[in-house]
C-alpha cells in the first residue's frame, strides 16, 4: 500500500460508548486518577495518524516463547497453552508488522515484579513477558501458561480472573491500545471490578478468549483465540484536507 | 464489507513494567528494550531533557506511570510513511519512560521537534505527543507537551487554540529552564485538581 495516491484519511472517532469511562468508582484507584474535566475532541493530524513502527530487528527469536524466553532450570510449571488471534481494524482489513506485547502471572498468579508481594511464589523457569509483530495477515502468537487468578486490595474479596494484558500499536498513534484478555467461563470475570469497569456486556465479550480445540497441538497444549480490533480509517477525504499543500 | 468495534482497554495495571520495561520490574529478558532511545545518534537539532511528575486527585505523585512520547525530528518530520519525508538514519521519534517508584520522578533525554502540519494549511507549534498509562487509568491518556519558548507558534497552534478556557493551554506548556548541564524543560501533569492537565480524545 502506498501514501501517495491520495491525502492520508483520518481515524474514525473512537467509540466511548463501548469503552470504560475514566471514572469508575468499583475500581477504587480509578477514583482519583481519572480526569473529572470533558476530553477534548480533536480531528487527526499527522501527529495522531502516524505511530512508530517496529522490525524484526527489534526483537529476539524466543521472544513470542515464554514457555522459553526465561527457562533456566527447565520449563515453567503449569498449563501449556498457545495464545493466538489476528490484529484486524474496525474495517476488518488486516494490521500487519505491528507490534504486540504481552505480561501476566504465572500459574500460581504471581507476577515477576519488585512491586508484587503475593504470597504465591515466583517460578524461577517463567518471567511473563513475550512481544511479536503481527505477520502480513495480521496474525500473532505466543506460547505461554495459563496465568492464575490472584487476589488484590480493592475489596476484601477481590480477585483478578486469569487474564493476560495485551499492548498493541497499529500504525498511527491514536490507534495505541492496551487491553487484557480474559478466558472462555471464568466465574471471576462477572464479578471482576476492572472487567466490568466497561459498561457495555457485549464490548467485554470481546475480551474473552475462546477455546481452539482445532488450533491446540494433541498431547502438548490447549489454545485459545484472541482476535483485536484497532480503530479502522476513514478511506475518502475529500473535505477535509489532514495538511495543506 | 464488515464493520468490527474497537476492542476495549483496559487499565495497564500496576505491573505494566513487566511487559513494557521489564529491567525496572526487576529482572533481565529482552537482548534489547524499547523505547529507550528517542532521536539516535544522528539527529540533529537542539538537545534538551524532559523531565516532570504525574500528579493524582490528591496531589500524590503516581509512582507506577508509564508514559509513551512519539514526536517529529527538528525539521517537524515524523519518522513514518505517512509522513514521508526524510528523517536522520536512528530516528525514530518514539519513546517509553517510567516514574521512578520511590519518587515518581521521571525524564527523558531527546531533541527539541519542529513545527507540523495542521489541518487545513494550518502549522502546529512543536509538540510532543504523550500517552500515559497507569494502574487506575482505564484507557490511556493522550496529551501533547508545548515548549515555553513558542510564544508565537504556540500562539498561532490550532489545537491550544481549540482549549475554550484560555488558562489552560497553559497546562501543555512545558517550562524551559538552563543550565551548565544544557537545556531541561519541566513539565507536570495533574490527573485531576485546579490544574487538571487537558486530556485529548484524539
Amino acid at each position: 500500500m502506498t501514501h501517495k495516491k491520495g491525502p492520508p484519511a483520518e481515524f474514525y472517532q473512537r467509540d466511548r460508548l463501548r469503552q470504560p469511562p475514566a471514572l469508575t468508582p468499583d475500581y477504587k484507584t480509578s477514583v482519583t486518577r481519572s480526569p473529572q474535566y470533558a476530553l477534548l475532541s480533536l480531528e487527526n493530524s499527522l501527529s495522531e495518524i502516524t505511530g512508530p513502527l517496529f522490525s524484526h530487528n527489534d526483537l529476539g527469536p524466543q521472544d513470542n516463547d515464554l514457555l522459553k524466553n526465561y527457562c533456566h532450570s527447565g520449563d515453567p510449571i503449569g498449563e501449556r497453552i498457545i495464545v493466538h488471534g489476528r490484529v484486524l481494524d474496525e474495517n476488518g482489513r488486516a494490521v500487519p508488522n505491528t507490534l504486540v506485547e504481552i505480561w501476566q502471572a504465572n500459574a500460581g498468579g504471581r507476577y515477576r515484579h519488585r512491586n508484587d508481594t503475593y504470597l504465591a511464589p515466583i517460578d524461577p523457569n517463567f518471567g511473563g513477558c513475550g512481544r511479536t509483530l503481527t505477520d502480513e495477515e495480521g496474525y500473532y502468537f505466543f506460547r505461554t501458561v495459563k496465568p492464575g487468578a490472584y487476589p488484590w486490595r480493592n475489596w476484601t474479596d477481590s480477585w483478578r480472573p486469569a487474564h493476560i494484558h495485551f499492548s498493541v500499536f497499529g500504525s498511527g498513534f491514536a490507534q495505541r491500545l492496551i487491553t487484557q484478555l480474559y478466558f472462555e467461563g471464568d466465574p471471576l470475570i462477572a464479578r471482576c471490578p476492572i472487567a466490568q469497569t466497561i459498561p457495555d456486556p457485549d464490548a467485554v465479550e470481546q475480551l474473552i478468549a475462546r477455546l481452539d480445540v482445532r488450533s491446540s497441538v494433541p498431547f502438548d497444549m490447549l489454545a485459545y483465540r484472541f482476535d483485536i480490533v484497532l480503530r479502522g480509517r476513514r478511506s475518502t477525504l475529500f473535505e477535509n484536507r489532514l495538511e495543506g499543500n | 464489507m464488515d464493520t468490527l468495534n474497537e476492542t476495549p482497554s483496559q487499565t495497564a495495571g500496576p505491573y505494566v513494567h513487566i511487559g513494557l520495561a521489564p529491567g525496572a520490574a526487576g529482572f533481565q529478558i529482552f537482548d534489547e528494550e524499547l523505547g529507550h532511545d528517542i532521536a539516535g545518534p544522528n539527529a540533529k537539532g537542539e538537545r534538551i531533557r524532559i523531565e516532570g511528575c504525574v500528579y493524582d486527585g490528591t496531589g500524590a505523585p503516581i509512582k507506577d506511570v508509564l508514559i509513551e512520547v512519539w514526536q517529529a525530528n527538528a525539521d517537524g518530520h515524523y519518522a513514518h510513511p505517512e509522513d514521508g519525508r526524510k528523517v536522520e538514519d536512528g530516528f525514530r521519534g518514539w519513546g517509553r519512560v517510567i516514574a521512578d517508584f520511590s519518587t515518581g520522578e521521571w525524564q527523558f533525554d531527546t531533541i527539541k521537534p519542529g513545527t507540523t502540519p495542521g489541518r487545513n494549511h494550518t502549522r502546529q507549534a512543536p509538540h510532543i505527543n504523550l500517552w500515559i498509562v497507569a494502574r487506575g487509568i482505564n484507557i490511556g491518556l493522550n496529551t501533547r507537551l508545548y515548549f515555553s519558548d513558542e510564544t508565537k507558534a504556540n500562539a498561532e497552534d490550532p489545537v491550544l487554540s481549540l482549549i475554550e478556557q484560555a488558562h489552560r493551554r497553559n497546562t501543555l506548556i512545558a517550562k524551559r529552564h538552563e543550565n551548565k548541564e544544557g537545556v531541561t524543560y519541566r513539565f507536570d501533569i495533574h490527573i485531576q485538581g485546579p490544574e487538571e492537565t487537558v486530556f485529548l480524545d484524539i
